[in-house]
């Protein structure tokens, strides 16, 4: 494990270097003497968007689809916005790059356009965003991974590991027995399909948010909305096999005067919404603020150099800042193996407590 | 603020896809992935299970012949110590049917020694007999070779013998 981390480590320090120096001569170049935004620019890159920016200009436009009672469905590129500028079939993007519905319904220059008040908080949009585009090619890559390392295993009954498979099958069994037999117990088995594709699935998206590029760059597990999808889904699965037991000690917890419930039943149930609040909030936060951290260290050679004014500030800001994001960056690798991890083992433990059956008092059985 | 408001479009679409993945990964992964490692381990467990069965076996297959050395070692003192026995004792008993012959045959030579002494002497005796009574005779006959010599041995007797 030391090795691959060590590896990785090595393989992002070079990405970082690579990019690094690119960035900033390209905004010398340009010689923009606009101000530069930190705050405005680190939290475009930590949010999604309806393109995939690749570098200075050029980025990948992707499908915007807005359904809306009044006008029905819309399937167009995000091209057609030309980066928020002009309007499209009565929709444009907003200074957050939302798509708001506008009254024209010709395309015009944006900041001629009237906002539809009325129409725009019922507009649904189902875009493919980044997010979404990062969310798909992630899961096919997901697939492509593990069916061809379960083929693998079909293939080669009872023989030693292989390849990928070598690779995968320590953390498949450690996530197995540590992670989900440790946190839910015998009745295990029926979990596992569920937390193992989460724990890798967030790993996973983890890493490639760590990737600075295409396909990677896509804060998908910082963004709340994943992580609350996932969060909602435990819980969904915690509450469908809360076992008599379970609802017992949430509702009227056995051996507690009957006053003392009125207090205790709503901190129970505040209990049951707060653990997945907890969950999405822990990964989302950490993940978020890895990139977070990140960014603000490129945006001090921005920030120094006067955004290309000053190269010299720049270059000598940008070589302390490459260090520190190096160090963030393997920090983040190891983030992202533990946030998938904390996330995974306290969703076993919470589907644990749900499916543990009556034992003696006196044991502790919660836990946030 | 926008960083923390949940995009419904992101919703729906993370829960089909991962609606997608979980049901791709469950039927075309970790299943056969579970039960491949499943089964490895139970293969594991059971050729660990039958080497220690051999090893046991083996252990009790070492144990009897250990057993029957033993037992053959036995067989073979005794059966030695039995042979020397009848050794000794046939040993034994020849020696006394020796013994006991060579008495017999020493007390018969002994007697039949005895005997052709007792003989011997018997017939020494004769021939000293029969030689003193020639002698005598010869002697005899010397001395009463003449009619002087006669009538010297009757006074002579007759000197001896006293009148009463």
């Amino acid at each position: 494990m030391a090795l691959i981390t060590n590896r990785l480590l090595v393989f992002f320090g070079l990405i970082v270097l690579l990019l690094n120096p690119v960035k900033v001569q390209a905004a010398v170049d340009k010689g923009e003497m606009m101000e530069f935004e930190a705050g405005k620019n680190i939290m475009a890159h930590v949010v999604d968007a309806h393109d995939w920016h690749l570098w200075g200009h050029s980025s990948i436009p992707l499908p915007v689809i807005i359904y809306s009672k009044a006008r029905g469905l819309d399937v167009f590129l995000s091209s057609a916005f030309h980066h928020g500028e002009m309007t499209w079939k009565g929709y444009m993007l907003n200074k957050d790059k939302k798509v708001v519905a506008v009254k024209e319904m010709e395309s015009v220059p944006a900041e001629q356009a009237t906002l539809h008040e009325k129409l725009t908080p019922h507009l649904w949009d189902l875009s493919i965003t980044k997010n979404v585009t990062s969310l798909i090619i992630s899961i096919i890559l997901l697939c492509l991974i593990f069916i061809s390392v379960a083929n693998t295993y079909k293939r080669n009954p009872n023989r030693p590991p292989r390849g990928l498979q070598s690779f995968l099958e320590p953390i498949i069994i450690f996530v197995r027995d540590d992670v989900i037999k440790t946190g839910i117990g015998p009745k295990y088995e029926k979990y596992v399909p569920y937390l193992m594709t989460l724990f890798f699935f967030i790993w996973f998206n983890n890493m490639l948010g760590i990737i600075p590029f295409f396909p990677g760059g896509a804060n998908l597990t910082g963004n709340i909305a994943i992580a609350m999808t996932m969060a909602v889904l435990t819980l969904i699965i915690t509450s469908l096999s809360g076992n008599k037991h379970y609802w017992q000690h949430i509702f009227a917890m056995p051996g507690v005067p009957k006053w003392v419930l009125i207090i205790l039943t709503p901190i129970e149930l505040m209990g049951v919404i707060l653990r997945p609040f907890v969950l999405m909030i822990r990964l989302f936060a950490n993940i978020v603020a890895g990139h977070i951290i990140i960014l603000s260290f490129f945006s001090l050679i921005f920030i120094f150099s006067e955004n290309g004014a000053n190269p010299g500030a720049g270059f000598g800001v940008g070589v302390v800042s490459l260090i520190f994001t190096v160090f963030m960056t393997s920090l983040e690798v190891l983030v992202a193996a533990l946030q998938a991890y904390i996330f995974v083992f306290l969703s076993a433990i919470y589907i644990g407590s749900a499916v543990e059956e009556a034992h003696d008092h006196g044991v502790s059985h919660e836990s946030i | 603020m926008e960083l923390v408001k949940p995009e419904f479009g992101l919703i729906f679409w993370m829960t089909i896809s991962f609606g997608i993945l979980v049901f791709l990964l469950t039927k075309f992964a970790w299943k056969p992935i579970m039960k491949a490692l499943k089964d490895r381990e139970q293969s594991i467990e059971n050729s660990l299970k039958s080497a220690e069965k051999a090893r046991s076996e083996m252990a009790n297959l070492k144990a009897d012949n250990e057993k029957l050395l033993v037992e053959a070692r036995n067989e073979r003192d005794q059966i030695l110590k039995q042979a020397r026995d009848t050794k000794d004792q046939i040993i034994n008993e020849a020696r006394g049917k020796a013994t006991e012959e060579a008495d017999r045959l020493i007390k018969i030579a002994r007697e039949s020694i005895h005997n052709e002494k007792m003989a011997a002497i018997t017939e020494l005796k004769n021939q000293v007999a029969n030689l003193s009574i020639e002698i005598a005779e010869k002697i005899i006959r010397q001395q009463l070779a003449t009619d002087e010599k006669q009538k010297a041995l009757v006074v002579e007797m007759l000197k001896d013998v006293k009148l009463n």
